[in-house]
Order: C-alpha cells, then sequence, then structure tokens
C-alpha cells in the first residue's frame, strides 16, 4: 500500500461487478452459488413435507433457510459483499432492509394487535341484530 | 486541521484518508450500476408491501379454501428450479460479455430465457387452474393477496424476458459497447433480484402456506 500515492486508486464496485479475476474463478464462484442454493432449496422443501422434526420449529426453519439463500444469491450472484470497495452498496442494503423489517414487522404486529383487541365476530353479529 | 495537512502530504494511508483522496467524479459504470442498485431495492421495498399484506391475509379465507388445500408444490419445486438455474445462465451471460465472446452471450441468454418462460408457463396454468376451480382472487382475501403478491413477481419476471430479449438484439445490431454493457449490468442486477423474490415467495406463501 505505500506506493499507493500518485497511482490512480481501486475505485468503488457497481453493484454486480466483481473485483478482476480469471474467467475460471468466476464461473467456480457462480458455481459454488448454484449448489449452495440448490442445497437450501432442497432442504427448505424437504422440512416443509417431513414429520421427522418437531412441527413448531418448521416455520421458523423455513424463514432462516430463506434468509440465508438470499444472501447466498446476494454474495454469489450480485457480488455485494463486505469489501471496502462495495461499502455504498452494502450500505444502500442495509437501508432498504431497515424498511423492509419495518414494513413486514409493523404490519404483523399492528394486525396481530388488532386481531387480538377485536370482539369476536359471533358477538358483533349479535350487536347488529 | 492538522491531519488534514499532513494527508495532502505524502502518507495519506497512514492516517486512513484514501478514500479522500479520490479524484473526479466515479466512472459511469458504477454510477449507472448504483442508480439502479436504489431502484432495485425500491423494488423490493414494494414488494415487502405485498409480502405484508399477504402475512397478514394468509388466514383469511372467508370459508374458501386455504393454501394447503390448493398449491402443488411438485409445481413449485419445478418452477424454483427453472428460476435458479436461468439466474445462473444469466450470470454465464455476464462473464460472456466481459470477455465478449458473442457465442457463449448468445447460448446463456436463449438458456436465460427459455428457463424464464418455462417458469411463466407453469405459473400461467397454476393460476388458470386455480380461477377455474373457483379459487380465483375475488374468492376471498386470502386469494387476493396471493395474487396479487405472486402475480406482481410474474409480471416482473415478463417485463424481464422482453428486457432480455432486448439485450440480445442490441448486443447483436451495436456489439459490446460501452453503454449496452452498462445495460446489461443493470439486467443482470434485475434478473437475479428477481430470484431473491422469488426465494421468499415459495419460502412465505408455498412452504409455510402448506405447512400451516
Amino acid at each position: 500500500m505505500s506506493d499507493s500515492h500518485g497511482v490512480p486508486q481501486q475505485a468503488d464496485l457497481a453493484p454486480g461487478d466483481q473485483e478482476a479475476v480469471s474467467v475460471k474463478i468466476r464461473v467456480l464462484g457462480y458455481l459454488v452459488g448454484l449448489g449452495l442454493a440448490v442445497l437450501l432449496t432442497a432442504t427448505s422443501f424437504f422440512i416443509a413435507g417431513t414429520d421427522l422434526v418437531w412441527q413448531p420449529s418448521i416455520p421458523v426453519a423455513i424463514i432462516v433457510l430463506a434468509i440465508a439463500q438470499m444472501g447466498v444469491h446476494l454474495v454469489f450472484f450480485l457480488h455485494i459483499t463486505t469489501g471496502p470497495d462495495n461499502a455504498n452498496n452494502v450500505l444502500a442494503l442495509a437501508f432498504g432492509l431497515l424498511i423492509v423489517f419495518l414494513v413486514i414487522g409493523g404490519s404483523l404486529w399492528i394486525m396481530a394487535n388488532l386481531n387480538e383487541r377485536m370482539m369476536p365476530m359471533d358477538q358483533i353479529m349479535q350487536m347488529q341484530r | 486541521m492538522m491531519s488534514i495537512a499532513v494527508a495532502h502530504g505524502h502518507d495519506a494511508h497512514v492516517i486512513g484518508l484514501e478514500d479522500a483522496a479520490h479524484e473526479g467524479p466515479a466512472p459511469k459504470r458504477i454510477i449507472t450500476g448504483f442508480g439502479f442498485w436504489i431502484f432495485l431495492l425500491s423494488d423490493i421495498v414494494m414488494f415487502s408491501c405485498f409480502f405484508a399484506a399477504f402475512a397478514v391475509l394468509s388466514g383469511q379465507t372467508a370459508g374458501g379454501p386455504s393454501g394447503a388445500e390448493l398449491f402443488n408444490l411438485r409445481n413449485v419445486a419445478i418452477e424454483t428450479a427453472f428460476l435458479l438455474l436461468s439466474s445462473f445462465a444469466c450470470g454465464m451471460a455476464s462473464i460472456a460479455a466481459e470477455v465478449r465472446s458473442h457465442l457463449w452471450f448468445y447460448m446463456a441468454m436463449a438458456v436465460t430465457c427459455l428457463l424464464g418462460l418455462g417458469f411463466l408457463t407453469i405459473e400461467f396454468r397454476e393460476f388458470a387452474d386455480l380461477v377455474a376451480r373457483g379459487a380465483g382472487p375475488s374468492r376471498s382475501a386470502f386469494l387476493s393477496a396471493f395474487f396479487a403478491l405472486v402475480g406482481c413477481h410474474g409480471l416482473h419476471v415478463s417485463a424481464g424476458i422482453l428486457w432480455l430479449l432486448t439485450m440480445m438484439a442490441q448486443v447483436f445490431a451495436k456489439g459490446f459497447r460501452a453503454d449496452i454493457l452498462r445495460r446489461f449490468l443493470c439486467f443482470a442486477l434485475f434478473w437475479h433480484a428477481l430470484d431473491i423474490i422469488w426465494v421468499a415467495v415459495f419460502s412465505v406463501v408455498y412452504l409455510l402456506g402448506s405447512a400451516a
């Protein structure tokens, strides 16, 4: 790094772009991503239909596997990594995830709360008579 | 102030100010890619609203059929495989574009397109089958949310296929020019992002829907 001054700096990376590596390594990267994604998908489908695991754990397992697979896609297909030249892309992603979390978590929370506080439907019918 | 004065000297890296030493605007490819990345994230935020609506309404079947009675997981597994493989083929097309190989580019893009069309065919037949069985979008709140969410993803895939064909035509007519390559970068991001959204769709809608 001591000779970095005066030399054009390594610029940021566009999302989807990779550092310069050989074609072989890039194909290998996509193959690894495909392998991991197939593994996670197959596990998801297997868990959804099996009686082998404790039933209440299934929804949690499916969600965790889905999040893991999205991570695999991000890293191996979209090349969003934690490298310093990717900081802008990661920050944008983090902000997007914050909004997604607020929208989904907030909707579920508020609607569950409303459902809990609402009078049961048959009583509402009684009142309308 | 003192440290900044030092940074303008000859050892900027010592105090970690290398990033401040950039000169001029970033290359156009980075600006385009970043802008499209922002669009994709806002598209994902829009999908999150559909997901929130679906999650809230998934139990409101109004006496109609529930997901467990309607969904055919074998079809969903085939759809998932098609979309995942087409995402992989799109990655191969990215590499082909980078090494400027016309033959590999057209082949990878054709495979991407065919797998995408296969996905759409299966999805369309599933929708037609549901409507024919009286489980159309007007049957219950659950089915409205289902058709809105999965249909929105399907519309994105259709738009992606039109874009894919456009990219093949542009590479054919204009070659691997810098501006064409920028457009292709955006297309590849779009296609991979659609696969990410499909992961959420098959997990939340189909697998959770038939497990519960």
